[in-house]
């Protein structure tokens, strides 16, 4: 029997703002141990919690960047459940009337496009973090800091309109594009600001009615999320082919060993009695807000791509590579601003520059080599100081070494031959030492033209402009 | 509706207490006439009328984005039971 997967995500988000969600305390990773805490995010009796404004802004950022409706009016919810890692015994949640519904977000697969739904973005507090003992003396102990507890999330829910592992990883990917291009999260998932639930089932192809699901907690790649999701759904399969019953659970991906493992220990704990959060009043967002949102939203990836297909004549590929991130689409319009040339730049940035880019795994903004450097290194190669290909070797030493173009082409004595007499020199010499081969091209070889191009250029040491080689070559061998 | 010993014994779960059986018989009894007021003012017609979420006057209060320094660490663990490595020391939690 054919299957057909069902696949939902939940995609929490860090808010990139300075200060908690519900506190003045402070957002940064990596501090000490419950060195950003106070009585509020510690959860002390008494106190109350007043809202961010930047956060309420932030969430309202990526409705309107996904085509949701924004509600003028949502609640605040209590989400009850005891663990050490909250400090209050429940989470300030959204749950019956969320701040944002019904949105969408578009993927590419397969050159296709797919519209994925997106149910709804809700605000909500993080948990803090547990620390387990190391040491045989600490092995009984957990240590809780609570430094992450009250960082402002968003938590985006997908319709369960994803079938396949990649859908999932482009859905994920275009979420995370789309954050950070807004500027609202750092998407940095190594330190947590952006990971994944995945809601997976399987259904016979052509059922109307949705198999039983698990669900797969925190998963913070874009190659886990596949592989997790592609093991789950294999997983399914083959339990009800053998005449097993999926039983609704939460799983665990171990990247370590490639499978999911059930986690029973949380099971008990999925009655959170949800009710509206006393110390909050409703939050309410006002048309004149929405609006200046609206205004100051930055142009998003898929528009983008579509701008630099017409303004700039690139083909999809390569606007879908150069508008991939922020940084890398300003730098590439600042780098046609100053050279005046789209599909020079685009070679350069696609070829040179991402390939030394991405051998180190660099990101564009620590790029050694700026627009302006590039801009300076394409006029040499336009005026004819040096070739094309002797410009990539160039290229190359001013991202090693930060100098510049022309600093490299003078150190290494690199400019290009535009001198007749010169190459006319290197010329004779190439022709009198391969008689046979000229012999050959006057008897009607037309094609060893080449050869004694190759042949001039590696007696300058790739510097001979090419263009004057080739007339010289034509009046040398004509006559 | 009627609430059963086995409701309270699931709540007294959820928050961690492990109450007797005597415990169990009396909040059950409570409860029970806690409820049974509530059925009776759910008697009333509400149709037609906003739910109340708050009795204050909603506005949108909210608070600009400013780091406001907290406390000390010390100052945070002074009431744990348990403290180390600047943090609250608590049973092993098994994942």
């Amino acid at each position: 029997m054919n299957y057909e997967p069902v696949i939902g995500l939940e995609v929490h988000v860090q808010l990139k703002t300075e200060s908690k969600l519900f506190c003045g305390c402070s957002t940064k990773y990596g501090a000490g141990p419950n060195s950003q805490v106070c009585p509020v995010c510690l959860g002390m009796p008494g106190v109350l919690p007043v809202l961010n404004r930047r956060a309420v802004e932030y969430a309202v950022m990526m409705g309107l960047a996904t085509g949701s409706r924004i509600n003028h009016e949502s609640v605040f919810a209590r989400k009850n459940y005891f663990y050490p890692d909250l400090p209050k015994g429940y989470q300030i949640s959204q749950y019956e009337e969320p701040l944002v519904e019904d949105g969408h977000m578009d993927i590419e697969v397969d050159a296709a496009t797919k519209r994925i739904g997106i149910t709804r973005i809700h605000m909500e507090e993080d948990a803090g973090k547990l620390n387990h003992g190391a040491t045989a003396e600490e092995a009984g102990s957990s240590f809780v800091d609570l430094n992450r507890t009250c960082v402002p999330l968003i938590e985006i829910v997908s319709e369960p309109d994803i079938r396949t592992p990649d859908e999932a990883s482009a859905y994920l990917k275009a979420i995370h594009d789309i954050v950070v291009y807004l500027g609202i999260s750092d998407g940095n998932m190594d330190e947590g600001s952006f990971r994944c639930d995945a809601n997976v089932s399987v259904r016979p192809v052509g059922q109307e009615e949705f198999g039983t699901r698990t669900e797969m907690k925190n998963i913070n790649s874009f190659k886990f999320v596949k592989d997790a999701i592609s093991y789950e759904i294999d997983r399914q399969i083959e339990a009800i082919e053998d005449g097993e019953k999926i039983v609704q659970e939460t799983r665990l991906w171990d990247s370590q060993r490639g499978v999911t493992v059930s986690m029973r220990s949380k099971e008990e704990a999925h009655d959170y009695r949800y009710f509206p959060e006393p110390d909050l009043m409703p939050l309410v967002v006002t048309e004149e807000m929405i609006s200046d949102l609206k205004d100051s939203l930055p142009e998003l990836p898929a528009a983008k791509k579509v701008r630099f297909i017409e303004e700039y004549n690139l083909p999809p590929y390569d606007a879908g590579v150069l508008t991939s991130e922020r940084p890398l689409a300003d730098y590439y319009e600042e780098t046609v601003k100053l050279a005046g040339d789209a599909k020079v730049a685009s070679n350069w940035i696609m070829g040179e520059l991402l390939r030394l880019l991405n051998e180190e795994n660099r990101s564009i903004e620590d790029c050694p080599v700026g627009p302006e450097a590039l801009t300076e290194l394409i006029g040499m190669i336009k005026k004819g100081a040096i070739s094309n290909k002797v410009g990539k070797d160039v290229f190359e030493e001013m991202y090693k070494s930060k100098k510049s173009a022309e600093a490299v082409v003078k150190e290494k004595g690199l400019t290009q031959i535009s001198d007749t007499g010169e190459l006319s020199g290197a010329i004779d010499k190439v022709l009198s030492a391969n008689p046979d081969e000229v012999e050959r091209f006057r008897g009607g070889e037309t094609k060893l033209m080449g050869f004694f191009v190759g042949q001039t250029m590696k007696a300058t040491r790739g510097q001979g402009n090419p263009g004057l080689i080739n007339k010289l070559l034509k009046e040398k061998l004509g006559g | 509706m009627a609430i059963t010993s086995k409701d309270v014994r699931h709540v007294a779960a959820l928050a961690r207490l492990s109450p007797t059986d005597e415990d169990v018989e009396l909040y059950t009894g409570q409860l029970q006439r806690i409820l049974a007021h509530v059925e009776k003012i759910s008697e009333l017609d509400t149709e037609g009328v906003e739910p109340i979420t708050t009795t204050a006057p909603v506005s949108g209060r909210m608070r600009e984005d400013v780091v406001i320094k907290g406390l000390m660490n010390e100052d945070a663990l002074k009431n744990s039971p348990l403290s180390a490595r600047d943090s609250f020391k608590v049973p092993k939690i098994i994942e």
